[in-house]
């Protein structure tokens, strides 16, 4: 049979798409991250950890309320960015005027605490989530196996992204916000409530990190430390496509996803290296990453 | 006639602190483990209790003997666990390390152990090489490990039909032991390796590996890999179809933790090599009601079981023979026959390994399942004298030397 570099064609394709399924958690949580650093300028270390708050309420509201799959979607990334606004009010504000690094030092012991809270009460092995019965088991593309839940999550996120790149880039509304992060002093004095805005898009970034919980919730265990091990990538994955750039993310979210689901075939012993090897690169190449503008 | 008395009141002060030093010869015990990552399930705080109610069921106090116990977290790595050991061997005169899961720890524990002549109560660690080129005169390896794993899990399934293999490999010196091991009992038994994939610890998704794994149209994956790592492709292999495919998968290293964590739905047909599981007996049964409300509710693992058991049997060494000299109250522990509620009887051999029964599970359907917990049925019990690896296969050298 015809090969590829030593690998049949078919194997490559399925890899691809795998790939592919993987870059859409790396591009909606890195786009919440480009969205809250972009426009507010807070490094969110907490970003891993609220993902994490997502999949737990996910589940609490199966276990609690009843509340299945496709309600939790809507209600956990609700009470999550609800708990990142009251963030925001109590905490990241009194912090807006120095350095961001004192953010980023805020969040990164947030996210500890948050997590030490949940490893302490619910364990390290985490708790079941099941598919959503609609779509439990899959297509048969020949090539593949394509469970449905997979695909799902693939259309599901895409549409999300390029939702929010369009809000942000093309209406009125995020037309303001980045009026704001440039400038707030004028856009307040035009009568816009900068201070509130700021609160729901950070309410709004930690929302879309809330909702990649859910959708993670079904294919990995609910764990405490799911946002740990995952926050680091998302953050190279973000300085790759370059910190606050909204298609970057998205763009290198998937890409990168593509990348290392390739490496799994090529090299699997590399495949938890290769996105930190492209962004040494990418850093001494294009210190801005990839889509950002020096500024 | 002042100093007179003096003196002899001095003198039955210290004859009454002697005879009480006499009395109560106090041991300390170091249980060094994963308090807070992947592993903190199955041995973490767990183990700890184990330790606690050993030392109360043995009745210690009565014995003569005063019993403390320490832990720490040794945070899965090799350099921080050998720094806590050798702090706990000089300067907080620790008697004996339990537990150790993580086999990269153990091995490198090990050595520190044998340095300073203490005990060394392997329980966690998995690796076959600490009473093989690893082992030690001050050692006992407890529960399992990845020989008896392999030799029970994968023996049975090449028998039962499962002769061609693929190995998903946790990428380091116990998913590498592991895969060596299973893949010599399926060669042994007429089974063939077809390939493997080594994954780096810790790796949330499978999909690629299952994928390959699938491709290769191998009857069996096996899953050399533990905790999160194997949940994981467990939960993924069900969602890509792997089962219904007609492929079967091998867990080669499951924890009652690990089926908890994935529901039964999930889980249902895994097979799985324990030594011990809550419901085997009455006895295990009384063990886990008194252990589950001390440990959050986490019904007693292998490994929980493993430590509670060897610290009795460590106990009524150093009570017969009231030394702090490591490699004697160890060869004191192989000379005794060893006895426990958890176990049952069974002895020490001469390279450390602790030998007993092993069993094979299968995970119960949902509607199988009567109460909490309820996950195991047995499907074989592998006689001690066939569970281990033979004595003289190990190539440890305290067994050349004998």
């Amino acid at each position: 049979m015809f090969q590829l570099i030593g690998v049949a064609p078919q194997a490559l394709f399925s890899q691809v798409l795998v790939g592919l399924i993987n870059g859409a958690f790396y591009a909606i949580l890195s786009l919440g991250l480009a969205v809250i650093f972009g426009l507010l300028n807070i490094i969110n270390f907490a970003h891993g950890a609220l993902y994490m708050l997502g999949a737990f309420v996910a589940y609490f509201l199966l276990q609690g309320l009843g509340l299945g799959y496709w309600s939790a979607l809507i209600v956990a990334p609700l009470v999550v960015g609800l708990f990142g606004m009251l963030l925001e009010r109590t905490m990241l504000r009194q912090l807006r005027q120095i350095d961001h690094l004192y953010g980023l030092l805020l969040t990164f012991g947030l996210a500890l605490v948050i997590q030490g809270v949940f490893q302490n009460e619910f364990g390290s092995s985490g708790l079941p989530y099941a598919v959503p019965p609609a779509l439990v088991g899959g297509q048969n593309l020949g090539f593949m196996f394509l469970p449905n839940y997979r695909a799902w999550v693939i259309v599901i996120s895409l549409a999300v992204c390029l939702s929010t790149w369009w809000a942000i880039e093309r209406t009125k509304l995020g037309s303001y916000l980045r009026a704001a992060t440039e400038n707030p002093t004028i856009v307040q004095a035009f009568g816009i409530n900068v201070p509130r805005m700021i609160t729901l898009t950070y309410g709004f970034g930690v929302a879309l990190a809330a909702f990649a919980g859910v959708l993670a919730a079904p294919i990995y265990q609910v764990r405490p430390l799911m946002g740990a091990d995952l926050i680091i990538v998302v953050f190279a994955v973000v300085v790759i496509g370059g910190m606050g750039s909204i298609m970057g993310s998205i763009l290198t979210g998937f890409g990168l996803g593509v990348i290392e689901g390739l490496t799994k075939v090529f090299y699997p012993e590399a495949s938890n290296t290769v996105i930190f090897v492209i962004m040494t690169i990418v850093l001494l190449i294009k210190p801005a990453g990839l889509f950002g503008r020096v500024q | 006639m002042k100093l007179s008395r003096l003196l002899a009141t001095a003198a039955i002060a210290g004859l009454v602190a002697g005879s009480a030093a006499a009395q109560d010869f106090t041991v300390k015990l170091g249980i060094l483990n994963d308090q807070s990552s992947l592993y903190a399930d199955l041995t973490g705080q767990g183990s700890v209790v184990a330790a606690r109610l050993a030392v109360e069921d043995f009745g210690a106090a009565a014995k003569g003997l005063k019993v403390d116990i320490i832990f720490a977290d040794h945070q899965n790595k090799a350099d921080v666990g050998s720094n806590l050991a050798r702090q706990w061997l000089d300067v907080d005169k620790v008697d004996a390390i339990v537990d150790v899961p993580n086999s990269a720890v153990a091995l490198a524990v090990n050595q520190v152990i044998k340095e300073k002549n203490k005990v060394f109560l392997v329980s966690g660690a998995a690796a076959s090489d600490l009473t093989g080129k690893a082992c030690s005169p001050n050692t006992v390896h407890w529960t399992y490990d990845t020989w008896a794993l392999a030799n029970g899990t994968g023996k049975a399934l090449v028998k039962t039909g499962g002769d061609s293999w693929y190995f998903l490999t946790a990428d380091y010196a116990f998913g590498l032991a592991l895969e060596r091991d299973t893949a010599e009992v399926v060669k042994a038994n007429g089974g063939k390796v077809l390939g493997q994939v080594r994954h780096p610890l810790n790796s949330s998704d499978f999909s690629s590996f299952l994928l390959q794994a699938q491709a290769s149209k191998a009857k069996v994956i096996g899953l050399a890999n533990a905790g999160g790592d194997t949940t994981n492709a467990i939960k993924q292999a069900a969602e890509f179809g792997i089962v219904q495919g007609g492929q079967s998968l091998a867990g080669l290293l499951v924890f009652i933790t690990d089926v908890h964590s994935l529901g039964l739905q999930t889980a249902q047909g895994l097979v799985m090599t324990e030594s011990f599981y809550w419901d085997l007996n009455d006895q295990s049964r009384a063990f886990a009601k008194r252990f589950t409300p001390l440990d959050k509710g986490i019904h007693p693992t292998m490994i929980h079981a493993g430590v509670y058991s060897a610290v009795t049997h460590y106990l009524k060494a150093v009570a017969a023979t009231k030394t702090r000299d490591g490699a004697k109250i160890v060869e004191a522990m192989k000379a005794m026959p060893t006895d426990d509620p958890l176990f049952g009887k069974g002895t020490i051999r001469a390279d450390g390994r602790k030998i007993h029964d092993m069993y094979l599970f299968e995970v119960k359907k949902p509607a199988e399942s009567k109460a909490a917990w309820d996950y195991y049925k047995l499907k074989a019990t592998i006689p001690a004298a066939e569970a281990f690896r033979p004595l003289d296969q190990g190539e440890c050298p305290l067994v050349k030397k004998g």
